[in-house]
């Protein structure tokens, strides 16, 4: 016991006295949070777009104080022919163009249709696809509300509830991501760096030759690092909440707990990559490469994993973020119960005790 | 075992593969000696003294350090021995007194023991300025000596030192000696390999590898007179112009 805090104090000092590295290790999730919060997000506000109205009737104004109304879309100008569409788009500001024929409240009293076309800009097609949604979606709703006023008989109104995230808000999404980000980057980088400097530095062997085992100067190794990790899962919690308001709507103590099990599978991880690297360079490389690339690639936080060919949705079941990133998203985002995620809980368990057997394995050969 | 023996070999070997590192060396050594282990680089000194502190199972032959097994009794030597390394091996970024206080710590010695060694310590190497810098902001010739200090810091019966002087000048290696001799006059057995040829002059005993195996062992004046030699440079020569083994 007394060489174990011996260890855990001398582990401290290490991280404490580089500043430089504590700062990254406690200010990246918030930097995350900021950055995937309010710049890297989906959501499409006030797009500047034009409009060539060649109708200008009463319908045709209605429709148009709609998209004005709106805070995703911002007229900036009115054109007034065809050929003006190109070069008001070559000069490179609009994301959008709405073309209202001149026979629109026409055709629309006496035919009962009419046609609208939306031009995008779709050199970035994210933001198209978003724009001509959004304005789908309000001209839809221009439309039922004629329809309410002529009474016709037959129709169909869709009605959408977007559930578990009514405003469609990109932070639901990321939250869980930039959890299993950093927590995989303090836990597993970290203490496979901070292992292979002993390593490096001639220190491990003054360790192996003293009658500490080898397994407790691992366990305080990776000790600082849990501790900072929850540090880290509490201070996103907080921003996510109170920041971007995304709420637990879960129950803590699971969330928490299925977080230190991830912790856990990291540390292992980090580990296993220490016991098979010499140089803190490798070491850094393995767990960026072999790591953080799959976790932001398959993890499904940046791109959905069903929609992805069969060998990389094959390969992104051993990529552990990925189902830590679906427990968060069900305990956190959806509420659901312990119930909803034995399997993933029971795969993160297996995963652990597999990289442990392995570590420990490794590490065992080295000393023989 | 003869009395006052801290360290047996007998046909003590090491294997890799189809490489014998340790070809079946035998040696004894007494207690409060200081004992060099020389040999040219690949000759096997390392892995040899590996196998003497723990660190490594030899494939065959039998060893005892401080009376115990080195098969079996694994634990046990490591608490009786000490290690310095040819890396550095304090940690930069502690200061003086936070290193001592975490070897301490690792051999389980309590707080007074490690409070009043390190007092002792710091006054000996005339530290006690220094005592809460970091390590990193010494010289490189007191960092070794602190080495040294750390490495006997919980007093045990033998010391290894490999390669204990690598890189640093005359005069520190002078001094570092004579903290070597201190620790002998105290007791402790001294088991040092170096290729430094003067600083096997220093050493009561030396034993010379070439190729895995121990080529001569003996006290360095009766070594020189043997293979008719001025000096253990010359001695070293001669054996070693046989090796085989290069770099």
């Amino acid at each position: 016991m007394r060489q174990f805090t011996s260890f855990i104090k001398k582990e401290f000092y290490h991280i404490f006295r580089d500043r430089r590295t504590l700062f990254i290790l406690l200010g990246m999730p918030v930097i995350q949070i900021v950055i995937f919060g309010f710049a890297l997000t989906n959501e499409v506000k006030n797009a500047k777009i034009a409009v060539l109205d060649q109708s200008k009737d009463v319908a045709s104004i209605a429709l148009l104080d709609e998209f004005n109304a709106s805070r995703y879309f911002d007229i900036e100008r009115n054109l007034t022919s065809y050929n003006e569409i190109e070069p008001a788009f070559k000069a490179g500001k609009l994301k959008m163009i709405i073309v209202i024929p001149s026979s629109f409240g026409e055709e629309l009293k006496h035919l009962n249709k009419a046609q609208v076309q939306l031009i995008a800009d779709a050199s970035d097609p994210n933001v198209a696809n978003t724009l001509t949604n959004y304005a789908s979606a309000i001209i839809m709703d221009y439309q039922a509300r004629i329809t309410q006023e002529r009474k016709l008989p037959y129709t169909i109104k869709a009605e959408f509830r977007m559930l578990y995230n009514p405003q469609m808000k990109g932070a639901y999404n990321f939250v869980p991501g930039v959890m299993a980000m950093v927590l995989l980057l303090v836990c597993t980088m970290m203490t496979a760096i901070t292992i292979v400097k002993e390593k490096e530095m001639g220190t491990m062997e003054i360790m192996l030759v003293s009658p500490v085992r080898p397994i407790l100067v691992v366990v305080a190794k990776a000790v600082p690092y849990l501790v900072l990790s929850i540090v880290n899962i509490i201070s996103i919690l907080l921003l996510s909440v109170y920041v971007l308001e995304v709420p637990i709507n879960g129950s803590i103590p699971l969330l928490m707990g299925v977080s230190i099990l991830f912790i856990l599978v990291s540390l292992a991880l980090g580990l296993l990559i220490s016991a098979a690297t010499d140089t803190q360079q490798t070491a850094m490389f393995i767990s960026l490469i072999a790591l953080f690339l799959p976790t932001v690639m398959l993890s499904g936080f940046m791109f959905p994993v069903e929609n992805m060919p069969f060998p990389l949705r094959t390969v992104s079941n051993i990529v552990p973020a990925k189902w830590y990133y679906f427990i968060v998203k069900s305990v956190m985002i959806k509420g659901l119960g312990f119930s909803s995620i034995i399997k993933e809980v029971a795969i993160l368990t297996g995963m652990l005790v597999f990289f442990l057997l392995m570590a420990v394995k490794k590490f065992k050969i080295r000393l023989a | 075992m003869t009395k006052g023996t801290v360290i047996q070999a007998e046909g003590l070997t090491k294997q890799f593969g189809d490489f014998i590192a340790v070809d079946h060396i035998s040696f004894e050594v007494k207690k409060g000696e200081i004992f060099g282990f020389l040999g040219a680089n690949g000759a096997g000194k390392t892995t040899a003294m590996r196998m003497l502190c723990g660190l490594s199972m030899p494939t065959s032959g039998k060893a005892t350090v401080a009376g115990f097994d080195v098969y079996k009794e694994n634990e046990a030597i490591k608490r009786s021995i000490g290690y310095m390394s040819q890396k550095f091996s304090l940690y930069e970024d502690l200061t003086v007194k936070e290193n001592m206080r975490f070897y301490g710590g690792i051999y389980g010695k309590s707080d007074a023991f490690i409070k009043q060694k390190t007092a002792f310590i710091l006054e000996h190497l005339k530290l006690e300025k220094e005592a809460n810098l970091l390590v990193k902001s010494l010289p490189l010739g007191w960092k070794q000596k602190l080495a040294f200090s750390v490495a006997v810091f919980h007093e045990p019966e033998i010391v290894f030192l490999d390669e204990p002087t690598g890189g640093v000048d005359p005069v520190t290696r002078r001094e570092f000696w004579s903290m070597i001799y201190e620790a002998a006059d105290q007791g402790t057995t001294v088991f040092v390999t170096t290729h430094y040829m003067d600083e096997a002059e220093y050493c009561n005993r030396v034993s010379i590898m070439v190729d895995g195996r121990i080529e001569a062992l003996d006290t360095t004046i009766a070594l020189k007179k043997k293979y008719e030699a001025d000096s253990m440079d010359e001695v070293f020569l001669k054996l070693a112009r046989g090796a085989k083994r290069g770099e």
